[in-house]
């Protein structure tokens, strides 16, 4: 079936593709090229809406709903145009001939299906083998890309096994068919650092091991230069640079493509405000559990947060660090221990506190999507909290809208009248921090507000915090997985693990050896701009150092 | 499995104590309605002492707490009282009325259960086609059409003009099962045309409601079909809402089914009601509705049970 006569395994010449909304036709990739020979690893490199995962699929002759190749776009895999092939010919190639590893795992699978039938599923389906051949492969699979209990992890359901081990699943089933070519979107974006390290591992391994070529697409550069031999970088639908990978992160051209190199530059210049005086946040002795778990999430948590000064909380999904901003919030009253906010304590649920006290303290959501009412205009955005705990109406509260809107470098007369849907995602982040300065408070809880975020649109929201800060003297309490974040803009870090404090301390304190041992493991998972990163770490703890990822 | 019993023990319970209730509810409503089977059974004759020693006969005279505790009392026993109207106990006739009604339910929605999912199914994987429309239009037509307008249509077509079935479902003991079968089947047909639109409707909302989701363009992506696709793929995630609307109206073919046994003439629950309700016969309306309102109790439950044995978050839990 396989032919060599092909010199390369895929080649995408003049590849354009549009998407149809708001009743017309929009260009999102604007004719790319690109070529890929059997065995070899391409990486895209791009931001939202750069295309990446439409160029990803495209590679498939499939579009999504809505969009469809124009004239003129060629794909040829394996001898085969697939921009004019039948439907039948080219769902013959697709899970075949052709694999796909999706972002979520977790969405990816479905729920209604054992994972190991989701394995045989295509090898049955394209007449590859048996069901039970199959099943003997997934279990073999699952155990040379060391899954725990390789022969039974496949019996279970896709909710029953943790995301990463999902996503490492899935990897897997790619391979069901032996593919000659797998496309990898984003496979590791939605997974903590520690576990990011070994589905890399995974993937990796099973590239070499049968020799497949492969699409690894992410805005990760550091995670790219680890897995490419080659990488492009896509800008709103164009090839921006194409160059082997050493050649890409040491000699890069374009200017667009040194500004995303250069991402990881900002660092807090300012010093923080002395802690001589009184905290503004005290959290005392904490241990919190939801009502429906037998066991606590967060035990004898303790810290405290001075005028000023911005503390980083970090550590895996599950570690209890949102759990810990909503005991603050009063959302989960604590079982234990107690909130002091501005020297007085604080009733532990929030119906009982006095609008004083929750103005002091307000919140900025990860998905700035889900936490602002599509249906409201900016206007009524910001305003409500204004009038809600100010009384503000009338020509006072437009004066402070203005105001507020220029904080946030946005402005009034364009964007007070707009609906969120009328903003970047970037723009609906800064919305949301207008929104909590709009109360006047003295403390800013910071939930993972970057991580939806392209790279350079959360610098510039971590600027803005940074500039806020020393104009409003404000405390922010900082929840991220991210470590390039806590050295952009921390004063003080506290790594959490399983709902403990494990460390805490000055950034230069924590983040400078002799680490805690869990806090050494998360340092060194974050990929590194550097090809032989990956190769280093894996060699190192294969010899025995370091621990194991929480998650396992 | 253990929370699963659990969860079964916790729901009978509570439909246990919802038939109570309905059970309080019934009895004073049928209290409060005026005139009573005295009344109604003298009828003319009624004088204000013929009516007392009537009262006092059938036991209408004692306080409405002792004869509403009787009444459950004996239900609990299995005993619904005697029927005031005929004097012969409800028992005797509920067991062949409730047989004949769920036949009919049965029978209806064994047609109309599988042809609401194929069709919406079908309708689904070509949606917004020709076929989507027609039988969008075709079940919306009948189930906003009277159901004794349908029935009477189907009866003028089929067996008056064709004559290819009876139009009376006069069934009695001694009548054989596939006898009841012919005897049935139009009203049976009666009701999966005003049955079938909700299901169909729910069904294909539920499949396309799931389209969208990553785990349906992976399935794509696999190169699985797209029949495979809505069929293994979107139905088994779809369960729990078309799950409940079957349930409903199964419940409705129970229950709603009067003015259809009505028009056939079919001895069933429905026409015992109406029966009873124009004879003043409380002890068999209130019979009746606790057996209408117990259907209810159990179907849902039966969804309940359902859309956990469908859901594996339910099923299997971490």
């Amino acid at each position: 079936m396989k032919s060599n006569s092909a010199e390369h395994l895929l080649e995408m010449k003049n590849v354009k593709i549009e998407g149809f909304s708001d009743r017309r036709w929009h260009d999102i990739v604007n004719g790319i090229d690109l070529k890929l020979k059997r065995g070899e690893i391409l990486g895209i490199i791009g931001e939202s809406g750069a295309g990446k995962s439409t160029i990803g699929i495209a590679a498939m002759g499939y579009c999504k709903a809505g969009c469809r190749f124009k004239p003129g776009s060629s794909v040829v895999f394996d001898g085969l145009e697939l921009t004019s092939a039948s439907e039948e010919e080219k769902r013959r190639l697709r899970g075949a001939r052709i694999a796909y590893v999706a972002q979520s795992a977790a969405a990816a699978f479905n729920p209604a299906h054992k994972i190991i039938d989701q394995f045989s599923e295509s090898v049955v389906q394209h007449g590859v083998g048996s069901r039970e051949e199959a099943y003997a492969d997934a279990k073999d699979l699952y155990s040379k890309i060391k899954m725990p209990e390789p022969d039974t992890i496949g019996f279970r359901y896709p909710h029953q096994v943790s995301g990463g081990q999902l996503q490492r699943a899935m990897t897997a089933m790619a391979l069901s068919c032996r593919p000659d070519l797998i496309i990898f979107d984003e496979p590791t974006t939605a997974l903590d650092v520690t576990t990011q390290i070994e589905v890399l591992a995974t993937i990796r391994d099973i590239v070499e091991l049968f020799n497949t070529a492969a699409i690894y697409i992410s805005h990760d550069l550091a995670v790219v230069a680890q897995m490419a031999d080659n990488i492009i970088v896509l800008r709103y639908g164009d090839l921006v640079e194409e160059a082997e990978t050493r050649t890409m992160l040491d000699y890069p051209k374009e200017d667009y493509t040194k500004s995303l190199w250069a991402v990881r530059t900002f660092e807090k210049t300012t010093v923080a405000g002395s802690r001589d005086s009184e905290p503004i946040v005290k959290v005392s002795h904490v241990t919190a559990q939801y009502p429906k778990t037998k066991e606590p999430v967060l035990f004898d948590v303790d810290f405290e947060v001075y005028p000023r000064e911005t503390v980083a909380i970090v550590g895996e999904s599950g570690s209890g660090k949102s759990t810990a901003a909503r005991v603050i919030t009063g959302l989960l009253p604590p079982l234990e221990g107690s909130i002091m906010l501005d020297g007085e304590i604080l009733p532990s649920d929030y119906h009982n506190r006095t609008k004083e006290q929750l103005k002091s303290a307000q919140m900025i959501y990860q998905m700035a999507d889900t936490a602002i009412n599509p249906r409201h205009k900016i206007r009524k955005i910001v305003g409500r909290p204004l009038s809600f705990y100010l009384g503000m109406e009338g020509d006072e509260k437009q004066r402070r809208l203005n105001e507020l809107m220029d904080m946030i470098e946005m402005d009034p007369k364009l964007y007070l009248d707009r609906y969120p849907a009328e903003l970047s995602g970037g723009q609906k982040q800064r919305i949301c921090i207008a929104r909590a300065l709009a109360a006047d408070p003295k403390f800013i809880i910071c939930d993972e507000i970057t991580s939806a975020l392209d790279q350079l649109v959360a610098e510039g929201i971590l600027r803005l915090l940074d500039r806020l800060q020393q104009e409003l003297n404000l405390a922010y309490m900082f929840i991220t997985h991210d470590l390039a974040t806590v050295r952009a803009i921390a004063d003080r870090v506290i790594v959490m693990l399983q709902g403990r404090i494990v460390e805490q301390g000055e950034k230069n304190m924590v983040l400078q050896p002799p680490h805690h041992e869990y806090t050494e493991l998360l340092l060194s998972s974050v990929p590194e701009m550097n090809p032989d990163w990956m190769d280093r770490i894996m060699a190192e703890r294969t010899s025995g150092k370091g621990m194991q990822s929480a998650g396992n | 499995m253990t929370h699963i019993l659990k969860m079964l023990a916790q729901r009978i319970l509570l439909g246990l104590l919802t038939l109570f209730a309905i059970s309080l509810i019934i009895f004073l409503a049928v209290s409060m309605l005026p005139g009573d089977a005295a009344e109604a059974i003298l009828g003319q004759a009624a004088t204000p002492e013929t009516v007392a020693a009537l009262r006092k006969q059938l036991g209408l005279d004692l306080p409405p707490h002792i004869r509403y505790l009787d009444w459950l009392g004996g239900i609990l026993q299995g005993d619904f009282g005697t029927s005031i109207g005929n004097g012969r106990e409800i028992n005797e006739v509920l067991g062949t009325r409730v047989y004949n009604t769920i036949f009919l339910a049965l029978f209806a929605a064994s047609i109309a259960v599988p042809l609401a999912l194929f069709c919406g199914i079908l309708a689904a994987l070509y949606r917004n086609s020709l076929y989507d429309r027609t039988v969008n239009v075709v079940t919306l037509s009948s189930i906003s059409t009277p159901e004794f307008f349908v029935a009477y249509i189907l009866l003028l077509l089929i067996s008056v003009k064709a004559g290819w079935l009876p139009s009376l479902s006069n069934v009695r003991l001694d009548t054989t099962f596939a006898e009841h079968l012919e005897k049935t089947l139009l009203p049976a047909l009666v009701l999966t045309l005003v049955s079938m639109a909700h299901m169909m409707r729910m069904t294909r909302a539920a499949i396309i409601n799931l389209l969208a989701n990553a785990y349906i363009e992976m399935a794509a992506l696999k190169g699985m079909k797209r029949f495979r696709i809505i069929v293994h793929h979107a139905l088994p995630n779809a369960w729990a809402p078309i799950v409940n609307v079957v349930v409903i109206n199964l419940a409705y073919l129970i229950v709603g089914v009067i003015v259809v046994e009505v028009v056939f003439v079919y001895p069933g629950l429905g026409q015992y009601l109406v029966d009873a309700v124009q004879r003043r016969d409380m002890p068999v309306v209130q019979a009746c509705c606790l057996i209408f309102a117990a259907t209810y109790v159990l179907l849902n439950l039966i969804a309940d049970i359902l859309s956990i044995l469908t859901n594996p978050r339910l099923l299997h839990p971490k």
